[in-house]
């Protein structure tokens, strides 16, 4: 099955190259084992799994975006990286404070220079999910429509009654 | 207009460095912005394609994507898992079976109830899903003829697709959109004369693989057509998350049916063929394609040995119950789980965020290798010839309903 890499060995050498605030939780008890990590710091964590000889996390398989409901007042984004070469897997979460006003999105770091593919992934957390990625080439809408408004990813999101004149309800 | 729309529409987070404007906005004297799709036949689907062209030359390619997007993950969100598996045969519907294993493997595993599913229906499952996965790569060569502008393959392709779609049918009664594989089980057991009409097609199949080799693999056009045509290096490949055979023809043996070694997969003996760069340098057009014929290959030496095993060891019993397993309600405690699967395209994932005591997924995201195979597409055409970015974009193989979702 899965292999994971041993994980206190991933936060023993994020510690070692980022200070104690490196990572912020860990998740043992879950099938797969996941890091907390600050936002600030989520490019150089990126960059330093991905290049370490020991992790060499060169493959980011997904990025997800996930709303934790009105009431928790928080986004998390999730990046799931694997390594071809060792062959082991590794989950990293950020979460992010929000008030979901729409003019205040919540706003992270892009990896999109670290992974080329984060690219389309993080446009489309941006799309559905309205995550604001600071340092993204090119975040625009991919699925919707460049007008659409709202993120309907969102718990909270309410449909609108027209798209352009048509009456979609 | 509302205060929120002022505000998408305005700025500040409708994207402020907009690459994709800026070079529409610099376009030079001899270039020209030529629009591809969403209609034309050689986008396989709803995919429009902007192409900043210098006379013949392609030297931007600006994908634009959602044509076909159906809210999957909001529609998931407000299901139970039972009845989101029809949503994802509609993801790449040319392998529904191999999408909704991928999505059940995740829930099982979430349920603990992976390792007691019975062996029968493991290898039940196998075989659909490899059956699924020469019917997708059937059409991938078919199609990819047809771009490069030869006929026949795409008749003979599909003439023997037909022969899959037939048996799968038999199997769930329904041609593309299965709904077979279910949660702890199956819809129903194989209908009784299935494993035998298999083997048959297996017997039939083999020399026409072939045949199809002899028509297009070996073809001087062909080959000048996409012989080092849209090289992808491996690095590249990685970096930009192509997986499947868009990978394994840039030379990287990556298979999860190996790596993670899912389902009954260890028991069963398969190559993993990958690109050798025979024709051209390793990871063109044709190293793509020669993976998708040696696949289709593998895949039938799976399927007979997934009914080597279903004929004799593990044949039907009056008492087998493809439903025993079948959770009444799927009743997860709150976790998250990231399920990846080989489909005919690369790797699909589930990532599932689950609620306290429901059956009702809080979050399901789905990443779909079509996605991340064409996100290189930009990449891999800047400086080719208009002709040359219809072969490549054929060899990655998209489906339009997987991009979108």
């Amino acid at each position: 099955m899965q292999r994971a890499m041993e994980i206190t060995r991933i936060i023993e050498l994020l510690e070692t190259a980022f200070g104690n605030r490196a990572v912020v939780a860990a998740e043992h008890a879950g099938l797969q084992p996941a890091l907390l990590v600050p936002a600030d710091l989520l490019p150089q964590t990126c960059l330093f799994l991905r290049d370490h000889e020991e992790t060499y996390f060169d493959f980011l398989s997904c990025l997800s975006a996930v709303d934790d409901g009105p009431g928790a007042g928080t986004f998390t984004v999730v990046y799931h990286l694997a390594s071809i070469p060792h062959g082991h897997q590794l989950t990293l979460k950020v979460v992010i404070e929000n008030d979901r006003r729409l003019e205040n999105l919540p706003t992270l770091p892009s990896v999109a220079s670290v992974w080329r593919t984060a690219d389309w992934h993080e446009r489309e957390a941006f799309d559905l999910m309205g995550i604001y990625f600071d340092g993204h080439p090119d975040l625009r809408r991919i699925l919707l429509p460049d007008d659409w408004e709202g993120y309907p990813l969102r718990k909270d999101y309410q449909e609108a009654a027209t798209y352009h004149g048509i009456a979609i309800k | 207009m509302t205060a929120a729309a002022q505000v998408s529409v305005d700025k500040p987070y409708q994207g402020a460095q907009r690459a994709l404007e800026a070079r529409l906005a610099a376009i030079g004297a001899e270039e020209m912005v030529i629009n591809m799709g969403p209609q034309h036949p050689s986008t396989h689907g709803v995919l429009r394609l902007q192409l900043v062209t210098d006379g013949e030359l392609v030297k931007e390619v600006i994908p634009h994507l959602g044509y076909l997007h159906r809210c999957f993950e909001k529609h998931a969100e407000s299901m139970n898992y039972g009845k989101t598996i029809p949503f994802t045969d509609r993801m790449d519907y040319l392998a529904s079976m191999n999408n909704s294993h991928a999505f059940v493997m995740g829930v099982e595993r979430m349920l603990g109830i992976d390792q007691r599913i019975p062996k029968r229906v493991e290898y039940i499952r196998v075989l659909v899903c490899e059956l699924n996965r020469i019917a997708s790569h059937l059409i991938a060569i078919g199609t990819y003829g047809i771009d490069i502008g030869a006929f026949t393959p795409f008749m003979w392709c599909f003439r023997d697709r037909e022969h899959i779609m037939n048996m799968l049918e038999w199997a769930s009664g329904s041609r593309m959109l299965y709904n077979y594989i279910w949660v702890g089980g199956l819809f129903y057991d194989l209908p009784v004369g299935f494993e035998d009409r298999c083997l048959e097609f297996v017997r039939y199949f083999g020399p026409k693989i072939d045949e199809l080799d002899e028509l297009l693999t070996q073809n001087r056009i062909f080959i000048s057509r996409t012989a080092n045509i849209g090289v992808l290096p491996a690095d590249v490949a990685i970096n930009y998350g192509c997986s499947g055979p868009m990978l394994r023809a840039s030379g990287i043996k990556w298979d999860l049916r190996r790596i993670d070694g899912y389902s009954v997969y260890p028991e069963i003996e398969f190559d993993i063929p990958v690109g050798k760069g025979e024709m051209g340098k390793v990871g063109d057009c044709w190293d793509r394609f020669k993976v998708r014929v040696d696949e289709i290959r593998e895949s039938v030496r799976i399927v007979e040995q997934s009914l080597q095993r279903l004929r004799h060891d593990l044949k039907r019993t009056a008492d087998f119950d493809p439903r025993a397993l079948v959770p009444k309600k799927v009743n997860l405690k709150a976790q998250d789980y990231y399920v990846r699967a080989e489909n005919p395209k690369g790797e699909l994932g589930f990532y599932f965020v689950t609620q306290e005591k429901s059956d009702i997924p809080k979050r399901v995201k789905a990443r779909g290798p079509s996605f991340s195979n064409l996100s290189v597409l930009p990449a891999l055409s800047r400086g080719v010839l208009i002709a040359d970015l219809i072969a490549i974009l054929g060899s990655i193989d998209i489906v339009l309903g997987e991009v979108d979702r």
